[in-house]
């Protein structure tokens, strides 16, 4: 049965001091598919995804990938199976150059990364690579530019190279969308739609309209626990979608300004 | 900017703009050698000696502190643990010719490093400063309990006998022209260590951690390997401190020498290759220049006040402020 999917979580549950942030959750992803997670703030959205990357402990429960328990492992041996996660708030090296940034990601692969008796110049081999994934995200023209240098939009569009170089088979997006103009908007659901092919996507998004576009499955969390799943017409149709999203404050688009919040508490 | 861009000729920029970063690399260290090599005939060479010791314990303080963004206030350990391995062994054993001692001193101050990293290594921020500090403090204990080290008084009369049983390093300008080959190698290792794929890697884990986690990165083990190298070199520099001075104390293992290497490195510029160099000498100077005059007393004081400026105003320290101003005026 467990082959289908390609992640699965089952009974997963973290408590902080009593606290439970996620709640039993069972989550199934699908090969292929872009499986979206969300709710209203303070859901768990990014603990579940802290708990994927092992970036925090699981109370109780598993998880399985492609049916083999790797709730044992630790993040960096997560992300070397290929599941590769992006960050909420946006994930570069800002005193690196933008091709040095996606080279970081490259020498993983690589293996010369304990090599501190080798010149630098013996990275000018992975440059062609690097400036192939540049150019899928549009960003060619900067790859000599300093990180911290370039402008918001293409910060998130470089972390979005960065992790496409580990060739993930499983590509976690921590809120792609936040904090980001309209047009840029368009322009990542665009990048994710590329990079989604041939791979699966589990994304964690406010904006609601994103998910309509790029989203096979949707999972509904609410206060720690999933209140539904399904397909965007059947999880927008659903009365008690609604009541949590009214609850909070309305509309999807606007959560996402009012995700700032759940940020602070879901970094700690 | 909608013109076509190649990435073939940006890929070509980039290594060209490598090598004429190389060439500038080249005449800065072919610069500061010439200085180095006609120096004792104009200085004082054990002054000189002293400074270069220093420098290279600075320069290993930083591979740690600046480049690898790990705060250890426990650096003296390795410091003194080199020192006293070696003055120990060249005291006792006559048949050690001196570079037998200096590797001995260094692997001593090698294996402690380890241990303090393993222990320290998971702890973040002021936590794993504190930790460090902690560790130096035992190892401080015991070099002040032991027999061997003479207690409070030192190890005196060190001897500095021969290297490879060829060179009488009694002679001065000996000592110092072994000094001056040792630091060099040791600087261009770091420079080269910075620059090679494994310190792409440690700038990374210093700019975000958990992205470097999150890319598959193992990074304690990088951080430990980094806390390893930084203190053989600074044991390194103990060793040979304890030959040119035929002299170990408890002054090296106390916390106040961990503090200094802090000083040096800050005063001078941390991250840069050349800072903690400059800020060696800076210090070592300031010490020595005002221990001679009327104000003999006012030595911490006056430290501690340089101190205070640099952290307020001068953040990135002489070097840093120096490349900041090239930058801004001659592109």
């Amino acid at each position: 049965m467990s082959e289908q999917y390609v992640l699965e979580t089952r009974n997963l549950v973290k408590e902080f001091k009593g606290f439970v942030a996620v709640n039993d959750v069972n989550l199934q992803i699908r090969q292929g598919d872009i499986h979206a997670l969300i709710g209203p703030n303070g859901a768990g959205k990014t603990t579940v995804f802290n708990l994927l990357t092992k970036f925090l402990i699981p109370t109780r429960g598993q998880i399985l990938y492609r049916g083999e328990d790797i709730t044992p492992l630790k993040s960096a041996a997560i992300a070397r199976k290929g599941i590769v996660r992006s960050f909420q708030i946006s994930a570069v090296f800002p005193h690196m150059t933008a091709l040095e940034n996606i080279r970081v990601a490259l020498q993983t692969a690589e293996g010369s990364s304990y090599s501190f008796w080798k010149s630098g110049n013996s990275l000018h081999k992975l440059n062609e690579r690097c400036m192939e994934l540049l150019e899928s995200v549009g960003l060619a023209e900067f790859a000599n530019t300093t990180t911290v240098e370039l402008a918001y939009g293409r910060k998130r569009a470089l972390e979005l190279a960065t992790t496409l170089a580990m060739e993930p088979q499983l590509l976690l997006l921590d809120e792609p969308t936040q904090g980001m103009g309209s047009e840029d908007v368009d322009r990542v659901v665009e990048l994710v739609r590329k990079a989604a092919q041939g791979r699966t996507v589990l994304m964690v998004e406010h904006n609601l309209s994103v998910v309509s576009k790029l989203c096979d499955r949707i999972t509904v969390l609410a206060q720690g626990a999933v209140l539904t799943e399904g397909d965007y017409q059947t999880v927008s149709a659903d009365p008690r979608v609604r009541e949590v999203y009214m609850g909070s404050d309305g509309s999807g688009e606007r959560g996402s300004q009012a995700a700032a919040s759940e940020n602070v508490e879901a970094a700690q | 900017m909608d013109q076509p861009v190649n990435p073939a000729d940006i890929h070509k920029a980039i290594v060209e703009q490598q090598k004429i970063q190389d060439r500038k690399k080249l005449m800065v260290n072919g610069v500061l050698l010439l200085l180095l090599l006609a120096a004792p005939f104009v200085m004082y060479p054990v002054f000189l000696m002293k400074i270069l010791c220093f420098a290279l314990f600075a320069v290993a303080f930083n591979l740690l502190f600046g480049f690898t963004g790990l705060l250890s206030f426990g650096h003296a350990a390795f410091l003194a643990s080199g020192g006293y391995t070696t003055g120990y062994l060249l005291s006792n054993f006559s048949g050690l010719t001196t570079e037998m001692g200096i590797i001995a001193g260094t692997a001593t101050a090698t294996l402690l490093g380890l241990a303090f990293a393993l222990l320290s290594i998971r702890r973040q921020g002021i936590y794993f400063a504190m930790v460090t500090l902690a560790l130096a403090q035992l190892v401080f204990f015991f070099f002040v309990q032991s027999e061997f080290t003479g207690g409070e008084d030192g190890m005196h009369g060190i001897p500095r006998g021969e290297l490879f049983g060829l060179i009488n390093l009694e002679d001065n300008l000996n000592m110092y022209y072994f000094v001056l080959v040792v630091f060099i190698a040791c600087y261009l290792l770091v420079q080269r260590i910075v620059s090679s794929p494994y310190g792409q890697i440690l700038k990374a884990i210093k700019q975000n951690e958990p992205r470097a986690v999150s890319l598959g990165y193992n990074v304690d083990r990088y951080k430990i390997l980094a806390f390893v190298i930084s203190a053989a070199l600074a044991g390194l520099a103990g060793s040979m401190k304890s030959v040119v001075f035929q002299l170990a104390s408890l002054n090296d293992a106390h916390w106040h020498m961990s503090g200094e290497v802090i000083l040096m490195t800050l005063v001078g510029g941390m991250g840069t290759l050349l800072g903690p160099v400059v800020g060696a000498t800076f210090v070592v100077n300031i010490e020595y220049q005002l221990s001679q005059g009327p104000l003999r007393d006012w030595v911490d004081p006056i430290l501690g006040g340089i101190f205070v400026l640099t952290v307020l105003a001068f953040r990135s320290g002489i070097v840093g402020e120096l490349q900041k101003f090239m930058r801004k005026n001659l592109g």
